[in-house]
């Protein structure tokens, strides 16, 4: 869930509280406001009636609210004394101007008593009141609205402010995302501090990536690279040993295992090396590389070695294919695919090299089994524990076709086992 | 024949000089930038080989030297930096060859001689030995005067074996020379003994007075009958 969309709903939510909240403290202030708001026009009523009251006696007679809004009875003068004036909630039988018939409606009542020309009375004033449901819906209503109301301008601000706001934190990212080491850091120019520290706090991180990968690098290049003199002059003795001749068959047996193993390291540093390279991005001359010719060459050099493994590699061409690359590395990616494909077979097996126009495939017979693609690419993964291979070959391969951006993909259909090398 | 090795490997530098002294060259050896900046000025050689990465100074510098000398040096560079860059600088240089690290000393060999050879002034491209003449240019072999078909690879091998007389030859140094450099997975080399078997029944049919003859099951050896 996007940060945008999150922020909505932990505000929505807590709103919602807020001003339910609000809504039912506003309810009862209003109506506490209302009520005393009545009750001072109550007094004033009396006020009124009792000073009316001395000037006109007639309306001392009003006994019941049929008439007005007061009603007055005559009581003791022991009654009036222990009256203190007190306001009411009652409900009377009331007819407004859209009733067609009396209904009960609350009322505010004050009883109070006074006293004229030596006679006491009770009087009784009323004044119609809010109805409460009624205030109750309309509050509802409007504390909805304003619930929408401000939904909508936070919507409107996160969309507009926030990701205005944020802009630069995804920028940011989307370089992140695009990252690889070599590449220039990610930057994005704000003046927001947190991005800013964020942004520092990142490139620390990333350089001192970039550091390690790049003393990896150097370490596996210088250490390829140093050996590459002692193993000169190790086969070289032993070359020059077995040369010299008279040897035992046995003592020359052991100087030939060891100039195989040696071989094997060479072979081995010679791989590692070419992979350091490859992932440094040192090979610069590229140009227009006919595949079609580079198969028919690395085919032709194959020859021999098919024949001696009884294995027919056969050709077939639907379409030129070229490819904007370095030379030398259209050939190590064809023939470690195709010595692959040979190396892996069985006896009588079949290689089919497909050119198309977008791309190689190359299918082998060979173990019936499906290998795991993920292990395939990898470094020193070996299917046959009896090879002299270096188990660098296909990682080579790989190297190279995510160099370029060619796609490599690996399928086993119909027993064969199949790669495919997709040229854009 | 006179070399000078400039090497700073003294380990190095003995096999080399045992090696070629069995090939009747005049060596003289130079391990670091000033003596071989000395020996290059004094003398003339057939053929230097120079590594790229000196004591004092840089193989590329002494060949720039070189080069304003005037002095035609067939300059093999020997290097442990299989980088292009460095390669295409030497040959700019006027570098004749460029080896990389490790290397079969069958492989210097061949290139020494190739390059002498291509530097001498009667353009005769041709390897005599016993009966049977090898054209280089023609890329033709003759056995007392008639043409033996030899395929490419045949023809690749039997140049191999001639610029390395009565020296050993490994199967993986032929693969190499042969087969291309891409021989990572070469599991092993015993498809190269079929080839052997059949340019030897070549070279018996038409008589022939050379041989190849195998050493140790590690690789053969081209002798004169």
């Amino acid at each position: 869930m996007k940060l945008l969309n999150k922020s909505l709903i932990y505000l929505s939510v807590s709103l919602f509280f807020v001003i339910g909240l609000w809504t039912v403290v506003f309810y009862f202030n209003m109506f506490r406001e209302i009520k005393e708001s009545i009750d001072e026009g109550l007094e004033n009523y009396k006020r009124q009636i009792i000073y009316q009251a001395q000037k006109d006696p007639t309306i001392l007679n009003k006994k019941t609210f049929a008439e007005g809004f007061f009603a007055i009875r005559e009581i003791s003068q022991a009654q009036a004394v222990a009256m203190t004036d007190t306001y009411t909630d009652t409900i009377m039988l009331m007819q407004d101007a859209d009733d067609e018939a009396p209904e009960p409606e609350p009322v505010r009542l004050l009883k109070t008593a006074f006293e004229n020309h030596g006679k006491y009375y009770e009087l009784r004033v009323i004044n119609s009141m809010v109805e409460e449901d009624d205030l109750v819906k309309e509050l509802f209503r409007e504390a909805l609205g304003l619930y929408l109301l401000l939904i909508a301008i936070i919507i409107f601000i996160n969309n507009f402010v926030l990701q205005r706001l944020w802009k630069p934190f995804y920028s940011f990212l989307n370089q992140l995302k695009k990252y690889r080491i070599g590449n220039k850091f990610p930057e994005v120019k704000t003046e927001t501090q947190e991005f800013n520290d964020l942004q520092k706090a990142v490139t620390i991180l990333l350089q001192r990536n970039a550091e390690t990968y790049e003393q990896q690098k150097q370490f596996i290049g210088n250490a390829s690279h140093e050996l590459q003199t002692p193993l000169a002059i190790a086969t070289n003795k032993l070359e020059l040993l077995i040369e010299k001749g008279n040897l035992q068959p046995e003592q020359a047996e052991n100087i030939a295992e060891t100039i195989n193993i040696i071989e094997r390291l060479v072979r081995l540093n010679k791989s590692l090396l070419l992979l350091t390279k490859i992932e440094n991005n040192q090979f610069l001359d590229n140009k227009t590389v006919s595949f079609n010719e580079v198969v028919k060459q690395s085919v032709n050099d194959l020859e021999e070695i098919a024949d001696y493994k009884n294995v027919t590699i056969s050709v077939s061409e639907t379409s030129e294919l070229t490819a904007h690359m370095n030379l030398s590395l259209a050939y190590a990616v064809v023939s470690n695919l195709l010595r692959n494909a040979v190396f892996h077979n069985t006896e009588n097996g079949t290689v089919t090299v497909t050119i198309s126009e977008k791309a190689i495939t190359i299918r082998n017979t060979g173990s019936k089994t499906p290998i795991s693609e993920t292990q395939l690419f990898s470094r020193f993964h070996k299917t046959e524990s009896n090879t002299n291979g270096t188990g660098l070959g296909l990682a080579i391969v790989k190297a190279i076709c995510d160099l370029y951006e060619f796609p490599i993909v690996y399928r086993f259909e119909n027993d064969l086992h199949c790669f495919e090398l997709r040229i854009k | 024949m006179k070399i000078l090795i400039v090497e700073d490997e003294p380990a190095l530098l003995k096999t080399l000089v045992d090696s070629l002294t069995k090939e009747y060259f005049v060596i003289e050896t130079a391990n670091d930038f000033y003596s071989a900046e000395e020996k290059m000025e004094l003398y003339d050689y057939d053929c230097i080989l120079l590594d790229i990465m000196l004591p004092n100074g840089s193989g590329l510098q002494l060949l720039e030297q070189l080069k304003k000398a005037g002095k035609q040096g067939n300059v093999i560079i020997i290097s442990a930096k299989d980088s292009l860059d460095d390669k295409l600088k030497g040959l700019e240089l006027g570098a004749d060859d460029y080896l990389t690290k490790p290397f079969h000393i069958a492989e210097l060999n061949a290139r020494i001689k190739a390059v002498i050879r291509r530097n001498q002034l009667d353009g005769k491209n041709t390897i005599e030995i016993a009966n049977t003449v090898l054209d280089l240019k023609e890329r033709t072999f003759v056995v007392n005067n008639t043409i033996v078909p030899l395929n490419r690879k045949e023809f690749d091998i039997l140049n191999y074996f001639l610029l390395n007389k009565n020296r050993l030859v490994t199967k993986t140094a032929l693969a190499e020379h042969v087969w291309g450099d891409n021989t990572d997975q070469a599991d092993n080399y015993d498809f190269i003994y079929y080839q052997i078997k059949n340019l030897r029944k070549k070279l018996t049919e038409a008589k022939a007075e050379i041989e190849i003859e195998a050493v140790y099951g590690i690789g053969y050896k081209l002798t004169e009958q």
